[in-house]
């Protein structure tokens, strides 16, 4: 027995090392002085790459887009699938299944056929391509995120604390206010921060509905057909993780709180 | 305190409206999120289908608006043709990999893992899987590149000859690591290798541990009660990552444009029918194929509760 759980301890750490060693390899080459190559070990160490990076104009423009359509893409994301959450929860009805398919499919089916026929639609209906089109993009993807987050809170709502609010005389409005927001903010919350990361990093339906602009994922792969400035692009690379992992950690920490409550109140088995 | 509720009269009103028409009111829940998903989202995925179906005059280069299979027909050309088999193989290839490395690690987080190495690991799974997705993939750029650390760790540990001899391989191999299937197989493995853990990790920690006591009290060696409980329970889990896995092959262009040779993927050779050639009615066929696939495999999966374990 113990033997066993030594082997299966040992290939755990070796898949968390696989995962995690080339981010650090990443953030050793945004040190290194070699400008067009990855020679390893590097034959020396600088920081003069972050000081190139934040002086480029591109990269802030590009920066400033991604936090712009992440921000827009999650704000729809949360109001449109909390709503979805809350009419799939209360209600029963015809094609409840089909709606929980489709939220799904946008992440299910692979981004290319989402990019494509979302850019074939825009184009067919003479939109001009731009910040609205990507957020419009992220958007589709996003509301799943939400959405399974709100649901899961919904499911361990009790019932009985809304029709407690209206026997005691509250209006759908104060209902909404003080019973339900409270109880679904966190929920709401940890979607809203991880479809903010799923959206800073999205790279392939981005590329079907930018049109001329440079989102951050799009800088940085364009920059690796220019191979002159590679620490440059490391540099940024590192910037995206970071960006990405502050978010996702808040999350898990928001979610995972409200897990341990629920196992407390022994919702959850 | 007591007068809480005479002051929104219009939200009162609203709200009892509601109540006594649930319909109405489910009709403005879903709105919304319908129009956007239901009408514009599928909308235009019915419209690349309906596209797939046209085909692009070549001498003018308009699309022709009438049905027909003629661009199907193109497909189904020997270099096309090859591009669907190839993409469909690594496709199979990477999700069986992954669900053969991810296990051992699913299983450990579901039954062994205490409290404490349970979140470090949950969370130390979830936060690449969530984030850095071209991060990820730029730095294998790093790491098989020639003089990079694959190459160097390879001199150190005099293993060079084998993978020389790995390299040779017909077919998978080229050149080097990152310029051949090998070195993309790797990278898929590596990138998608969490959605796999995820759902596997939400199926193995269902299995009950009465199950398995009960399988060793009855007499069953641990392989056979891995094999005739855990293995079978596991098996949504592993639906559901397989979704996942092998739909995100099948749709990426970023991973097969850095790494690897100059043979194309569906994903890549869709982005040069809508660029350069402007083939739409191309690009849409070539897109079918993944959407035709994942249809068929989400059913599939469906039957096994994968959209549970999800």
């Amino acid at each position: 027995m113990k033997r066993r759980t030594l082997g299966l301890k040992i290939a755990s750490g070796a898949v968390m090392l696989f995962q995690y060693f080339p981010l650090a390899v990443i953030f050793l080459y945004a040190f290194t002085t070699e400008s067009a190559g990855f020679r390893f070990p590097p034959p020396g160490l600088t920081t003069e790459w972050f000081g190139v990076t934040f002086r480029n104009p591109e990269m802030w423009r590009a920066l400033w887009l991604s936090v712009q359509v992440a921000l827009l893409a999650t704000a729809v994301a949360m109001v449109l699938g909390s709503l979805l959450a809350a009419a799939v929860h209360r209600t029963r009805f015809f094609g409840r299944e089909a709606v929980s398919f489709l939220v799904v499919l946008p992440i299910a089916l692979p981004g290319i056929v989402t990019g494509i026929a979302l850019r074939s639609s825009i184009d067919a209906a003479h939109i001009d391509f731009g910040l609205i089109t990507v957020v419009a993009g992220h958007a589709t993807f996003c509301i799943v995120v939400v959405y399974n987050n709100v649901i899961a809170r919904f499911r361990r709502l009790s019932p009985s604390l809304i029709e407690a609010s209206a026997d005691l005389a509250a209006s759908g409005l104060q209902t909404f206010r003080h019973i339900l927001l409270p109880n679904i903010a966190t929920a709401l919350l940890a979607g809203g921060l991880l479809s903010f990361a799923l959206s800073f990093d999205e790279i392939i339906v981005t590329t079907f509905t930018a049109g001329t602009l440079h989102t951050l994922p799009i800088f940085i792969f364009r920059s690796l057909f220019r191979p002159r400035s590679q620490p440059v692009t490391n540099v940024v690379a590192m910037m995206m993780v970071a960006i990405t992992f502050v978010p996702i950690l808040l999350a898990q920490r928001l979610s995972g709180e409200a897990r341990g409550v629920a196992h407390a109140a022994g919702a959850e088995p | 305190m007591a007068v809480v509720g005479v002051r929104p009269l219009a939200g009162r009103r609203l709200s009892s409206f509601f109540y006594r028409h649930p319909r109405v009111r489910l009709a403005a829940l879903l709105t919304p999120a319908m129009a956007w998903l239901g009408v514009i989202y599928l909308g235009s995925l019915a419209a690349l289908a309906v596209y797939s179906f046209y085909r692009l005059e070549e001498f003018t280069g308009l699309v022709v608006p009438e049905v027909g299979l003629d661009t199907y027909r193109q497909l189904l050309d020997p270099a096309n043709r090859d591009i669907i088999i190839r993409t469909t193989l690594m496709a199979a290839s990477v999700t069986v990999a992954c669900g053969v490395i991810a296990f051992p690690l699913a299983y450990y987080m579901a039954r062994f893992a205490s409290p404490r190495a349970k979140t470090f690991l949950y969370v130390g799974v979830l936060m690449p899987l969530w984030s850095s997705y071209l991060v990820r993939v730029l730095s294998w750029k790093l790491i098989l590149a020639r003089e990079g650390i694959a190459t160097w760790f390879l001199d150190q540990t005099a293993l060079s000859p084998v993978l020389d001899l790995i390299l040779k391989t017909p077919a998978v191999g080229g050149a080097s690591l990152s310029t051949s299937d090998i070195g993309r197989f790797l990278v898929f493995v590596y990138t998608w290798l969490p959605y796999m853990i995820l759902p596997l990790h939400a199926a193995l920690e269902r299995v009950p541990d009465s199950f398995v006591e009960a399988s060793g009290d009855l007499g069953a060696r641990p392989r056979l009660t891995f094999r005739r409980i855990i293995l079978p329970l596991a098996l949504p889990g592993l639906a559901a990552g397989s979704i996942f896995t092998f739909s995100l092959t099948l749709g990426d262009f970023i991973i097969p444009g850095i790494i690897g040779d100059s043979s194309y993927f569906i994903g890549a050779r869709v982005l040069q029918a809508t660029g350069v050639e402007s083939n739409l009615p191309l690009a849409a066929a070539f897109s079918v194929v993944p959407m035709v696939v994942m249809v068929l495999y989400l059913f599939g999966a469906k039957r096994l509760g994968a959209f549970e374990a999800l």
